[in-house]
């Protein structure tokens, strides 16, 4: 360090951070010099609402994957959502700090496990379970959305506690001042005034279900079909991406580079709702 | 309303002694708050007082460790004993904050929000009791064309008496009063001693403050702490005029503290 002096370091830092940003940059634009222009040629209303997928025949309708993965992320948000915002309001609010501490981290390490791990729980446990009870396959959207369920678990539990935190002492103070109950106080007081972080946390747990792909290729059976029942065989767009990529070319290749500018686009704009509603983790109008 | 006025205790400490842990915050406090009158509790910064009012209100029930021996009793009844409805007993003794708190909501959902705890649902009765609070606590002109806008916006003095309306809106009997005017300046400090007067009609006012004229201002008797211990307890003339003891008198003299 001694080299480099305090100006050297600095500039040394500064370089390596703007690679790292446009390395990222440059990914962004790489997908959309690739996808964009098969978008125009193909009609982007064909491409994102017919529903036939046939590469070999020059049909590229994605609409089967966009409504496989709507589906998968919806049932998983109907499943991790409740379990995880009522997860974070018991450890927020009833649960002595001291266990908090110890129970947070632990929950926030589960998003460190790599995905196809819960791929793999999802093939051997999960999906013969769905399979003997309400038949079908058992590879299905159910179980993906089971799977991404548990996944986003940590996502939603961890940014919820942290909003449910951020409210002031002194509203709780008030409340069981007035003679309400500690569950008075969380339904009626603390989860509203946390509410933005709250959403926000189910947003991003959004993104990550929509972005999730080898657990979600390991689980969902990966038939490009519309499903009509949770116990169907689905692909979701980021499945049919790392399924077909190695193996596509020309048109097949773009339309696959176009499936992920549509992918890009869709987190995009869920990760900006959610970081406009995490600044103002309490409302204080 | 002399005959009303008529001396008699509704609350009685007796040999309070609380623990934070190890630490002894209360030593033996024995002393009885007077019905409809206003006891100011003062003393330096650590002495107890704050302490003493929270236990008042089993507000001390929230941080972890505190231990408690003696008695509170309210209206002859302990309040520690374990058949205390604790959300009857806060609804009977409420509390003003040091710093003004009004939820994050409209200036209306404010004041009904105590009602609303109670499970009061009529439309007809939050209205009625939410526009005689606000006249109680001398908001009501200024504020009933906008009871929809959200109560952080109000000025810091209306946000300490939209407070106490919504602490009025439950209709206590003490109200507990945490340095209720620390955080106003001296002009809507003012307006809040002329309220608590007004409410003095009605209400057993028990308040902490470091402000010692606003004590001889506001009060009928004074209690002053020291150390955990409490140290004179008489008429607020008799303390500021003739203190029977040596240490209050250095600490209203500004000697200490």
């Amino acid at each position: 360090m001694k080299l480099l002096g305090e100006k050297g370091v600095e500039r040394l830092l500064s370089v390596v951070a703007f690679s790292a940003i446009s390395a990222l940059g440059l990914i962004a634009v790489f997908i959309f010099i690739e996808g964009l222009p098969f978008l125009f040629k193909y009609g982007i209303k064909d491409f994102l609402l017919s529903s036939d997928w046939r590469p070999d025949a020059g049909k590229f309708g994605i609409y089967p994957m966009i409504a496989a993965s709507f589906w998968v992320m919806l049932g998983a948000m109907l499943i991790g959502a409740p379990l995880g915002i009522a997860g974070a309001i018991f450890l927020a609010e009833f649960v002595p700090k001291t266990v908090m501490n110890i129970i947070k981290p632990a929950i926030e390490l589960l998003a460190a496990i790599p995905s196809v791990i819960y791929g793999f729980i999802g093939v051997v446990v999960l999906a013969p379970v769905i399979r003997d009870l309400f038949g079908g396959p058992g590879l299905s959207l159910l179980a993906g959305a089971i799977i991404l369920g548990i996944m986003i678990m940590p996502t939603v539990i961890s940014i919820s506690i942290d909003s449910l935190l951020a409210v002031p002492v002194s509203f709780r103070e008030g409340s069981l001042a007035l003679g309400a109950t500690k569950w008075q106080t969380v339904h009626m007081l603390t989860t509203k005034a946390a509410k933005s972080g709250i959403v926000a946390s189910i947003i991003l747990g959004m993104g990550r279900a929509i972005g999730e792909t080898m657990a979600v290729i390991m689980v969902t059976g990966n038939s490009v079909m519309i499903p009509h029942s949770p116990l169907e065989s689905v692909r979701t767009l980021t499945a049919n991406i790392a399924l077909e990529m190695s193996y596509a070319i020309g048109m097949h290749r773009e339309a696959l580079f176009a499936t992920g500018v549509v992918l890009f686009i869709v987190i995009i704009i869920l990760n900006s709702i959610a970081s406009v509603a995490i600044r103002k983790k309490v409302i204080v109008k | 309303m002399e005959e009303s006025k008529k001396v008699h205790d509704i609350i009685d400490i007796k040999n309070l002694d609380l623990y934070y842990g190890q630490f002894q915050a209360l030593k033996s406090i024995s002393m009885s708050i007077q019905h409809k009158m206003i006891t100011a509790l003062i003393g330096p910064s650590g002495c107890g007082k704050s302490t003493l009012l929270r236990s008042l209100n089993r507000m001390n029930d929230l941080i972890r460790g505190v231990r408690i021996t003696g008695q509170v009793l309210l209206d002859g009844k302990d309040i520690y004993n374990s058949g205390m409805e604790i959300t009857e007993l806060r609804k009977t003794v409420g509390m003003v904050f040091q710093r003004p708190n009004p939820f994050p909501l409209s200036i209306y959902d404010n004041v009904v929000y105590g009602l609303r705890v109670a499970g009061v649902k009529s439309k007809s009765q939050l209205d009625e009791i939410m526009e005689w609070s606000l006249r109680s606590a001398w908001l009501w002109d200024q504020l009933k064309d906008k009871l929809h806008h959200p109560a952080l916006q109000l000025p810091l003095d209306q946000q300490q008496r939209l407070c106490i309306a919504r602490l009025l809106a439950v209709k206590p009997e003490v109200i507990l009063m945490d340095e209720p005017c620390s955080a106003l300046d001296p002009i809507s400090t003012s307006k809040v001693e002329d309220l608590m007067h007004e409410l003095k009609k009605d209400y057993t006012i028990v308040i902490v403050t470091h402000n010692m004229q606003q004590a001889s201002r506001v009060s009928d008797y004074t209690a002053f702490y020291y150390i955990g211990n409490l140290i004179e307890y008489a008429d607020t003339k008799k303390i500021f005029t003739a203190p029977g003891v040596k240490q209050t008198e250095d600490y209203i003299s500004g000697r200490f503290g």
